[in-house]
């Protein structure tokens, strides 16, 4: 049985007299034990709003219109608050986000701050918790002395590196990291992914790592979801989405992407923006920037489907594209 | 490349210290001034029609090298050449009528270099109108309508009356560069363009860029933290720790062939597009210092997993290891 299990996941954001903004829209996936999935996409396209769809973090103007999140069996939006703060989140799943390490609270110790967590949870003493905080802080490479630093004592690095321990501290079976590295240099950045992808190893953790970074995403995941405008456009192993992309979008995204490795070649982008989504363009989503888009894009909007095992893709045409390169004149 | 041996820029033994205040406990005890050596000592040149990177992790000196090359910051050392004229001996007239009018920048952020109160045609118009190039509303628009149509915002009259906000990040950072290209100048400073944008549209930025130099022989000094865009623009590429070149050369030849142990790391470290590339444990220990406390001999010797006897000592100095391809490391 999988950890977990998204089926046909809908959340608008409601705006008052405009109507609904539809960030996340029909998700559906499922993890495995130990599996990483990676969800990549631009700026504006549902993927955080996803990540606190999932953690049931919604703001006030969040609306779920349908869709089902099973942890471990349990629906999490059958629960009330109070359990699901005391039994899902932080011990079932828990979260390191975008700028976490500025997360941590300025004048309270470290590790206080890792006690706090465990103690809200478990019913174990000041000093067993701070025992286990010093282990936790060893397990993300910092020495267990650093417990009574405050945190403008540690660097950018190492804060990120505390609240992955902190993340870590419950035990929890999923790990759901949104842009765990983006504000952070290029070498701790390196660090801190291997990190956390050998604690997942060690630990037989489940990942969701959200990135726009395309490149971060195709080291870190087993699984990869190209999202845009609100949908998986195209999901399947990672290498299958980057060795044989079938959807225009992932197509035109990764040849926008530099790399270090090999002889550079031109590079292509994608014109226009992502659209509006108050007002989603009626078809395909992605159809208005797609160079191959023909009428039936524009009236019909594409199911995500299967084309080869375990490989799925939401394009009318994604068959008849497939040796066909993203090609757009600039 | 299209570049020619003509030198565009000529900076030697650059170096900029920023003061730090001093507190009573120093004054009462007179301490000596302390400072943070943001740029200590850069020396390299950019020739005609030439993408020059600069690339580092954040703190290592490359932004404020850039703007000191252009004296938006004064430098505290050093000498900069532009065009055969030292920039750092300019009186006032000299710097409007020369410097100001054959150099430009376009910084990282165009939701924040941007005025959002005017037009884009009052943005890009503006530097005709500072340096009197043009005497009509008429004359400034048609200017401006060119510019934009170079930068491929087309048709020009649908962009002309829009407010930056009315504009998505890629067509903002157009605007920029269209601003920095009215006054039809031969250098650009070009510091993190496309790091603020979406990936979809950072390729189209950078193919302009390139196209750019190609057509008018621009040359550019491309400021960056990200050695992949470095390698896909870069004619020859420097890389700089707390202050200092420590390696230097041909952007694909430093990228494929790093000699420095600091450039190995920071190649190693950066993630690739594939999955069957994985990342490894990266060559360096502990973390950047201070650059206030600046460690004594080569700089980078208290990460460096191959230091040896003389790195805490000696100072090395940048030499030419293979052709064109200059380290600072006792190593060679």
């Amino acid at each position: 049985m999988p950890v977990l299990d998204v089926d046909d996941l809908t959340m608008y954001y409601e705006i008052p007299f405009r109507g609904f903004v539809r960030a996340v829209d029909g998700i559906s996936f499922s993890l495995e034990k130990g599996e990483s999935l990676g969800i990549v996409g631009e700026s504006g396209c549902g993927k955080s709003s996803l990540a606190i769809t999932l953690m049931r973090l919604l703001p006030k103007n969040a609306r779920i219109i349908k869709g089902r999140v099973i942890l471990d069996g349990i629906n999490i939006y059958e629960l009330p608050e109070d359990r699901l703060r005391k039994e899902i989140r932080w011990k079932r799943i828990s979260m390191v986000f975008q700028g976490a390490m500025n997360a941590l609270h300025p004048i309270i110790k470290v590790g206080d701050q890792i006690v706090e967590a465990i103690m809200l949870h478990e019913d174990v003493s000041k000093e067993e918790a701070w025992k286990r905080a010093g282990d936790l802080l060893e397990l993300v490479g910092i020495d267990r002395s650093r417990l009574d630093n405050y945190p403008f004592e540690f660097s950018g690095g190492m804060r990120q590196r505390a609240m992955i321990a902190m993340a870590l501290a419950l035990n929890p079976d999923v790990l759901l990291a949104d842009e765990p590295t983006t504000a952070l240099d290029v070498i701790v950045q390196a660090q801190i992914l291997k990190l956390i992808k050998d604690l997942q190893r060690k630990f037989g953790i489940s990942l969701i790592l959200i990135s726009h970074d395309v490149s971060v995403i195709a080291e870190m995941s087993d699984k990869v979801a190209v999202m845009y405008a609100g949908k998986f456009q195209e999901f399947g192993s990672a290498f299958d989405v980057f060795l044989n992309p079938l959807h225009p979008y992932t197509k035109g995204l990764l040849s926008g992407v530099p790399s270090v490795k090999g002889k550079p070649r031109r590079l292509k982008s994608i014109p226009g923006a992502p659209p509006n989504l108050l007002n989603p363009p009626k078809g395909c989503r992605f159809a208005p920037r797609c160079p191959f888009a023909k009428e039936k894009c524009f009236e019909e909007e594409p199911d995500l489907v299967e084309i080869e095992d375990k490989h799925y893709v939401r394009c009318h045409f994604a068959e008849e594209l497939r040796e066909v390169p993203w090609d757009v004149s600039e | 490349m299209s570049q020619s041996s003509e030198v565009v820029v000529r900076v030697e033994n650059l170096k900029k210290w920023f003061p730090l205040r001093r507190g009573l406990s120093d004054i009462i005890f007179r301490r000596p001034r302390r400072y943070v050596k943001a740029v200590d000592g850069v020396s390299f040149e950019i020739r005609k029609g030439e993408i020059f990177a600069l690339a580092g992790e954040s703190g290592c000196g490359k932004t404020t090298t850039g703007r000191t090359i252009l004296r938006l910051i004064e430098p505290t050392g050093g000498k900069v050449e532009f065009l055969g004229r030292d920039v750092t001996k300019l009186d006032k007239k000299e710097m409007k009528e020369f410097l100001r009018r054959k150099a430009q920048i376009i910084f990282q952020d165009p939701y924040e270099s941007l005025n959002p109160r005017k037009t884009v045609e009052d943005i890009v118009g503006e530097p005709l109108e500072v340096h009197g190039l043009v005497d009509t509303k008429a004359e400034k628009r048609e200017v401006v309508s060119k510019y934009l149509e170079e930068v491929g915002l087309t048709p020009p009259e649908d962009f002309i009356f829009r407010f930056p906000h009315e504009l998505s990040g890629g067509q903002r950072q157009r605007v920029a560069i269209a601003r920095a290209l009215v006054l039809e100048p031969e250098f650009i400073v070009a510091d993190e363009p496309v790091s603020m944008l979406d990936m979809s549209i950072r390729a189209s930025i950078l193919n302009l860029m390139l196209d750019l130099r190609d057509k008018r022989g621009l040359s550019y000094l491309f400021i960056t933290h990200d050695l992949a865009t470095a390698k896909y623009v870069a004619d020859r590429l420097a890389i700089m720790y707390l202050g200092k070149i420590v390696e230097i050369g041909p952007a694909v030849e430093v990228i494929d062939n790093p000699l420095h142990p600091y450039t190995q790391a920071l190649i190693s470290a950066v993630p690739v597009p594939d999955p069957r590339h994985k990342i490894g444990d990266i060559p360096i220990k502990g973390e950047v210092p201070s650059p206030i406390d600046i460690p004594p001999g080569c700089r980078f010797h208290p990460r460096c997993v191959k230091a040896f006897e003389p790195c805490d000592k000696e100072v090395p100095e940048l030499r030419e290891i293979e052709p064109n391809h200059f380290v600072a490391c006792h190593l060679y």
